[in-house]
């Protein structure tokens, strides 16, 4: 189809993308072991010295808490949320269907500081004070379409007849959802919750607004980096984050690589058991 | 219970499931109501807040917000030349981040949904995603390393004999970090419309006797272009709400950076609700768009 010249020229664009992508990684890494506060290009000597300054930074390791605390709870609230709005955008026709799912992507549609000084404002009036909690309200607002995504795309590709079957069977509402609905999503719902906890475990934009002085991760590394000697200690950081970060990306690739199959599997094997009941 | 069969199967055992089996509408009102109520409730609530602190102003003298109805916001903004050039700067930014990252994005997305066999295919999803999976600001802050002066980019082009632009600290700079942070979301909506571009449709052109030019303008570009306007929502939304890249790899102010300055520094809550207003009608707009375009089945 495509000529032998075209086929070259989108095999280099490939090529020099991916470098793009990955030469700022591959900067970040290589100054985490940089001798020199300076960042000057070719770095001068090799250390470990910034690993073992992040480990023992004790403001570091309590912003780090602070965002596995606000990712988790977000990522529950997003879970819930998010499914319950696919179930009823996929299972009914009703009035403001449509607008339903255009206000579950405005939060991400919408630029980033519109949500953050909304909620600000938001949280203002209302005279609530700024804590985690408030953060994790903002985190979940803008997490729920991830979720929601995800599971809806699944739903549409679940044939209802499963359902049908299991209540012609005899299962009730719960027994159906246990046993045919929930094993059809559940890697929707792993794949969408791992990017609702990425999303979360990342975000200053938002947070910033709406913190006040508790400290995430995020927020510790914007304050590091603002700082010269600093630096190097949040590209160390930054390196490690990015080592355990490799565990939800492959986790997530084999879900949704083999996810398919063995769903089917799963849903066959769950359906045999449902006339016993 | 004289009328069991209607019921349900299973009335007796469990009488509420009963009462939402008759009742679809109580079933759908208990499934919709959780995500609804969050999202009206803290979002469309606190955007109507805004909305309202907008039209408010702050004494200057207590520096509390006073209820004041009027346009002053709103007025400050038209008449002061410096907030027209930033909203013009961060539009105009947000425009070529948008067509850098489309161009950037158009060939790995091909290669990866067309011409990629299966294995290298997932690798290549993989390799677009990893990146997201590393902080955000510590990305934005690699270019602020790559482009300043002594950094990476003027070694690589000393090395080439090339006298070095001096992009560091600049719109350059910023504009390359945009485009660097929001590429994977451009990618993605991309691959995933060429993915669903029929082959026979390519082999129909061909037949045809278009060459490939042609076949990319007439067939592919058309079907691809609301992934290609999905993805132009998110490089064009992030830009415009994004204050984080002009601090660190840049000193030029964008609308959020003065949205920003007005909450912490001058903590003039007002002005800043009025300035969020500007990207909130600029999106209004693109989403209007974008949705003749078809782009939200792509999003």
């Amino acid at each position: 189809m495509e000529s032998k010249g075209t086929r070259f020229a989108i095999r280099l664009g490939t090529v020099l993308t991916l470098i793009f992508l990955y030469v700022p990684l591959a900067v970040v890494v290589i100054y985490a072991f940089n001798d020199s506060v300076a960042q000057v290009w070719p770095p001068k000597g090799f250390t470990t010295k910034w690993f073992s300054l992040a480990f023992g930074d004790a403001s570091m390791r309590a912003a780090f808490l602070n965002s596995i605390k606000v990712a988790s709870v977000t990522t529950a609230i997003a879970l819930v949320l998010g499914s319950l709005a696919a179930f009823a955008v996929h299972r009914y026709r009703f009035f403001g269907r449509q607008a339903v799912s255009f206000l579950l992507v405005l939060p991400i549609a919408l630029p980033g500081i519109i949500t953050a000084m909304a909620l600000r404002t938001g949280i203002n009036s209302v005279g609530i004070s700024f804590s985690l909690w408030t953060i994790m309200i903002g985190h979940a607002t803008f997490c729920i379409v991830v979720v929601f995504n995800n599971v809806v795309a699944r739903l549409r590709r679940t044939p209802t007849s499963l359902v049908e079957a299991s209540m012609d069977l005899g299962a009730d509402g719960w027994q159906t959802f246990r046993r045919i609905t929930l094993p059809a999503i559940a890697t929707a719902l792993v794949a969408g919750g791992l990017l609702a906890f990425a999303l979360s475990f990342d975000e200053i934009i938002v947070t910033n607004f709406v913190s006040g002085s508790e400290i995430t991760l995020p927020k510790w590394i914007f304050n590091a980096i603002r700082l010269p000697r600093n630096r190097p200690e949040a590209n160390a950081v930054a390196a490690l984050v990015m080592l355990l970060s490799l565990v939800p990306v492959y986790l997530a690739q084999r879900l949704a690589g083999g996810g398919s199959a063995s769903r089917r599997g799963a849903v066959t094997a769950r359906e045999m058991e449902v006339p016993g009941e | 219970m004289a009328d069991v069969d209607l019921e349900g199967p299973n009335a007796k055992r469990h009488p509420f499931q009963a009462v939402l089996f008759r009742h679809p509408r109580a079933k759908l009102g208990l499934t919709l109501t959780p995500p609804l109520a969050w999202l009206l409730v803290f979002y469309l609530g606190s955007l109507a807040l805004l909305l309202v602190n907008a039209f408010w102003k702050v004494d200057v003298f207590t520096g509390q917000i006073v209820h004041d109805w009027g346009l002053q916001n709103f007025k400050i903004l038209w008449e002061t030349p410096v907030y027209r050039t930033i909203t013009i700067r961060t539009v105009w930014i947000a425009g070529i981040v948008t067509v850098a990252d489309i161009v950037l994005a158009m060939p790995i997305a091909y290669f990866a949904a067309r011409m990629a066999r299966p294995r290298v295919r997932s690798l290549i999803l993989v390799a677009v995603v990893v990146p997201l999976w590393t902080s955000y600001l510590i990305r934005a802050f690699a270019w602020q390393t790559i482009t300043a002066p002594g950094g990476l980019f003027e070694w690589v082009l000393d090395g080439l004999g090339i006298p070095s632009p001096g992009i560091g600290n600049s719109l350059w700079s910023i504009g390359l970090t945009f485009t660097y942070l929001w590429l994977p979301f451009v990618v993605l909506p991309i691959y995933a419309a060429l993915e669903r571009l029929p082959d026979s449709y390519l082999e129909a052109s061909s037949d045809l006797g278009a060459r490939g030019w042609t076949t990319f303008r007439r067939v592919v570009w058309p079907l691809a272009l609301p992934g290609i306007v999905a993805g132009s929502i998110f490089s064009f939304s992030l830009t415009l709400g994004d204050y984080i890249a002009p601090i660190l790899v840049g000193n030029t102010k964008f609308i959020g950076n003065v949205i920003y300055d007005n909450v912490g520094i001058a903590n003039n809550i007002p002005f800043a609700a009025a300035f969020a207003m500007v990207p909130v009608a600029i999106m209004a707009v693109y989403l209007a768009i974008a949705r003749k375009l078809g782009a939200f089945e792509a999003l």
